[in-house]
């Protein structure tokens, strides 16, 4: 056990370590997505407490949290130095793919809001 | 193919000059693919009418003429009351948008260019232009996974398959229509952000699947493919960070887009249909983030790592999944709507739901359905196949997967043989192009070889190989598979073996496969016979088998060509000699008809979403007249309409579809029973028939008066005489009927008005009388 506690400290120290040596714009990127996945998780709490009606403003509230998750993800993947497949694709191009998707996904969040 | 001895500079001129050439031939072939997807549907209109074919297409007609005549708000907010007396239906939310909302958006562009086209001139001709457009679509999507060669081999088949033909011909306004379209998109340009990694064609993914759910029910396929590739993606070892920007973003986006459209709405998040794609999104988020910790720890490490996140994971996975299986098994349906249910248990629908199982596009189909509506592409299909795995990539398992599953599908029910069909096509234009190339290339091959007969012809070979992509052996069983058919097999294998040791020569980099000269050119003309056959086929096709409206018969005889137009005669007659108000009771397949041509209020209609309405109606058409009327003045009919083939031998009327209104009606009302209507167990309406039988209203209107005709009472459609041959109808009067007695109306007699006084007395005593036994057999009181 005592082992285990100590690989574990060991495993924890390794990837903060780690993680520290990232760029900083991809730490801005991570932070935006802990930000966002929080915000879903408020708003699931506040939905147990206080039931889902209307049903369509709390998965607009969810979903567009999620979505803004998920393309800040995908933003953070085509930006990222390390990563082979997207060598020739210019920052700024990826930047501009992000902008014009999370146009449309929070286009549709305002028609579905309700 | 440049020779080794021009200059580089001219020969990289060529070589764009032939690129130019190349995308010129390509523009213009795919422009002429359009051309033949547009003609080759246009056979009803030439053969009768440019006019609406079918039952469905009449709704989505009416709808259409709604909407352009009082705008979009309005047809939002419909609520359509001459469908479903008394209950009505609000059409807003039960109908899928998509094709109303495209044929709208084309009149009012025409119209506002000064075209002044009708809403049915553009009703009619929108399936053929969607066509056009899906065999362009299809050419992207081929393209992407193999190839231009491929992808116009695929756009040319897909233009003239006749599975897709028969539900898209001028005149076939149905959701098929722009659907397939919608589908072949969607999935090209979710291919292409798999290639890509692209978050531009993530979000035009989103958005075609979006015009998908709008137009069809069948999204549904759609957003369970796409979770099973990634899954299959993952488990097979080829996670990347595109299969990520390619999925994650589709299934949110694509969420809130469905959850959009009112007929789905929160279906989208709570039916057992979108529950792969969810868990496909958790399982890869839980993958993306094991690659990234992967990557930033050492191996021993992530070993560590691994042993104690799977042991706390495990735990949570399983309180999760026992959760999910309490709330989904709760439900009686396991969440699943009754016509999904029924694809994946094809005997569900026929215990349970027995209007579901009485359609007969929902049937199985035969094996002769299988050659008849995707002919030569059955073969060509495992060609496909095998080539899709030389190499394997994401795009060619993506199009297996898609084979494999739409081809169960179409082995359920006979109407998905539509979604098996641009599968066929781009699978058999993979094959076909890859046979020609390989084809194409031994001729050159073998004609250089043949004139510059000299040493350093094997030198020449070399940068012509080159320039080829790799093959290897397995060449050899791909391109036997596809000329499987033709003669002389035996003596093809002999060839070979020499031309194994040919190819052996000239080249260490890369082993292509090389067949000798005759043997290539009779397999090109053959494959070109091949193709000659497919072009007949499906023009035969179109023209003889896919191209009737069904609403217009016609049929040769020694003196010509006779025309059966009973219907709008009848639909006619029904608009110009009733009231507007009037009520029209029928069976659920002429109601659309009812009301967009007849312009009536109908009881029941071909959307069959209340199946106690329809089992009154089947009820009240299989009992006798006088609890038939009761019925049917219950629901204030006005007008009863039959159709009866036995003058002519139309063999789709009432009396045929007659067991299908006992099943259902006794499926709600018990004193309706099957048996009562067959004589040991066959059904039957001649003198053998049950009492029963011979007293139903069904029998009764369709036969009344019909032994006037021949004076036997011969039917034609069953083939013997009928039973009861002179009757009188006591609550019902006959109105109208047709020239060739298809269809005929008649009307409910309203109840006397008065008694004669010296009856009086006696008669309200049998009235209470009647009235209590009444009581006791009818159900509505």
């Amino acid at each position: 056990m005592p082992r285990a506690t100590s690989d574990a400290k060991l495993l924890i120290q390794s990837l903060g370590k780690a993680y520290a040596a990232t760029p900083t714009n991809l730490k801005i990127i991570d932070l935006y997505v802990v930000f966002v996945v929080a915000t879903a998780l408020i708003q699931v709490a506040y939905m147990g407490l206080v039931g889902s009606f209307p049903f369509n403003s709390f998965l607009s509230g969810v979903l567009s949290c999620i979505g803004t998750a998920v393309l800040a993800v995908c933003l953070r993947i085509q930006v990222n130095k390390d990563n082979k497949e997207f060598k020739d694709l210019p920052p700024e191009r990826a930047f501009a793919d992000f902008v014009l998707c999370n146009l449309v996904l929070h286009l549709v969040i305002m028609n579905f809001l309700g | 193919m440049a020779e080794p001895e021009v200059s580089p500079a001219a020969a990289s001129g060529g070589g764009r000059l032939r690129n130019a050439f190349g995308g010129v031939l390509c523009a213009i072939t795919l422009l002429l693919i359009g051309v033949v997807a547009f003609s080759i549907r246009l056979f009803s209109v030439i053969k009768y009418e440019s006019v609406i074919h079918e039952f469905d297409p009449y709704f989505n007609f009416r709808v259409t003429q709604f909407l352009s005549k009082n705008g979009i708000y309005e047809f939002w907010n419909w609520f359509d009351d001459r469908t479903w007396y008394p209950l009505g239906r609000v059409i807003g939310g039960t109908v899928y948008p998509g094709l109303t909302l495209t044929a709208g958006t084309i009149w009012w562009l025409l119209n506002s260019l000064n075209i002044p086209l009708s809403v049915e001139t553009v009703c009619v001709f929108t399936a053929p232009i969607f066509s056009a457009n899906a065999s362009w679509a299809t050419y992207l999507l081929t393209k992407e996974a193999k190839g231009t060669g491929a992808g116009l081999m695929a756009a040319a088949i897909l233009a003239m398959v006749p599975s897709y033909i028969s539900r898209s011909v001028a005149g076939s306004y149905d959701n098929e229509a722009v659907a397939i379209f919608a589908l072949i998109f969607t999935f090209y340009l979710y291919v292409k952000t798999l290639n890509t990694g692209s978050l531009f064609y993530a979000t035009l993914n989103a958005l075609s699947y979006f015009y998908m759910v709008c137009s069809w029910g069948g999204y549904t396929f759609i957003i369970n493919l796409i979770p099973m590739h990634v899954l299959l993606c993952i488990v097979t070892g080829r996670y990347s960070s595109r299969l990520y920007i390619a999925y994650a973003p589709l299934v949110i986006l694509g969420t809130l887009l469905a959850a959009l459209v009112p007929v789905v709405g929160f279906n989208a998040v709570m039916t057992s249909e979108h529950f792969a794609s969810f868990l496909v999104f958790i399982i890869l988020h839980v993958v993306a983030l094991v690659y990234y910790i992967k990557g930033l720890l050492t191996p021993r490490l992530f070993k560590v790592a691994m042993t104690l996140v799977i042991s706390v994971g495990l735990a949570v996975c399983f309180a999760v999944v026992a959760i999910l299986v309490a709330l989904v098994a709760s439900s009686p349906t396991k969440g699943w709507s009754g016509r999904s249910l029924s694809l994946l248990d094809p005997t569900y629908a026929s215990k349970y739901i027995p209007i579901i199982a009485s359609v007969s596009e929902h049937q199985p189909p035969t094996w002769p359905s299988y050659f008849m509506d995707i002919n030569v592409l059955a073969f060509l299909i495992p060609a496909g196949i095998i080539s899709c795995f030389l190499p394997l990539s994401d795009a060619s398992s993506f199009m297996v997967l898609y084979l494999v599953t739409a081809v169960y599908f179409s082995g359920v029910m006979v109407r998905l043989m539509l979604v098996l069909a641009p599968a066929a096509c781009i699978l058999s234009g993979i094959a076909l192009s890859e046979v020609f190339s390989v084809l194409t290339r031994s001729i050159k091959f073998q004609l250089s070889k043949f004139f510059d007969d000299s040493p350093t012809s094997s030198g020449d070979s070399s940068p012509e190989s080159s320039t080829n992509s790799t093959k290897n052996e397995n060449r050899n069983e791909k391109s036997e598979t596809a000329p499987k058919e033709k003669p002389s097999k035996k003596n093809r294998k002999k060839e070979k073996e020499l031309a194994e040791s040919v190819t052996v020569k000239p080249k260490k980099e890369k082993r292509l496969l090389v067949l000798p000269f005759e043997l290539s050119v009779m397999g090109i003309l053959l494959l070109i016979v091949l193709g000659g056959f497919y072009v007949v086929h499906c023009v035969w096709a179109a023209a003889e088998a896919y191209s009737a409206p069904s609403i217009v018969l016609t049929s040769r005889s020694r003196d010509g060509l006779h025309v059966f137009d009973d219907f709008r005669e009848a639909y006619a007659w029904l608009s110009h000699n009733t009231d507007v108000d009037d009520k029209v009771a029928s069976w659920w397949d002429y109601g659309y008809q009812t009301t967009a041509m007849a312009n009536r209020t109908v009881i029941v209609d071909n959307n069959t979403w209340n199946n106690t309405h329809i089992a009154t109606v089947g009820t009240a058409m299989s009992s006798p007249e006088k609890a038939a009327w009761e019925i049917f003045n219950s629901l204030d009919v006005k007008y009863v309409l039959v159709v009866f083939g036995g003058l002519v031998g139309y063999p789709s009327d009432d009396i045929n579809k007659f067991l299908w209104m006992v099943r259902i009606g006794g499926g709600v009302f018990p004193h309706i029973k099957e048996p009562d209507y067959l004589r040991d167990g066959q059904y039957r309406v001649d003198a053998q028939a049950t009492p029963t039988m011979l007293n139903c209203l069904m029998y009764k209107l369709c036969y009344y008066r019909f032994v006037e005709t021949d004076g036997k009472g011969f039917d034609r459609v069953r083939g013997y005489e009928i039973g009861k041959k002179h009757f009188k109808l006591t609550h019902f009067e006959e109105v109208f009927t047709t020239h060739h007695w298809m269809v005929r109306l008649y009307k409910l007699k309203p109840q006397k008005n008065r008694v004669r006084g010296k009856l009086k007395k006696s008669k309200s005593a049998k009235t209470s009388s009647t009235l209590a036994t009444g009581q006791k057999k009818n159900p509505w009181q």
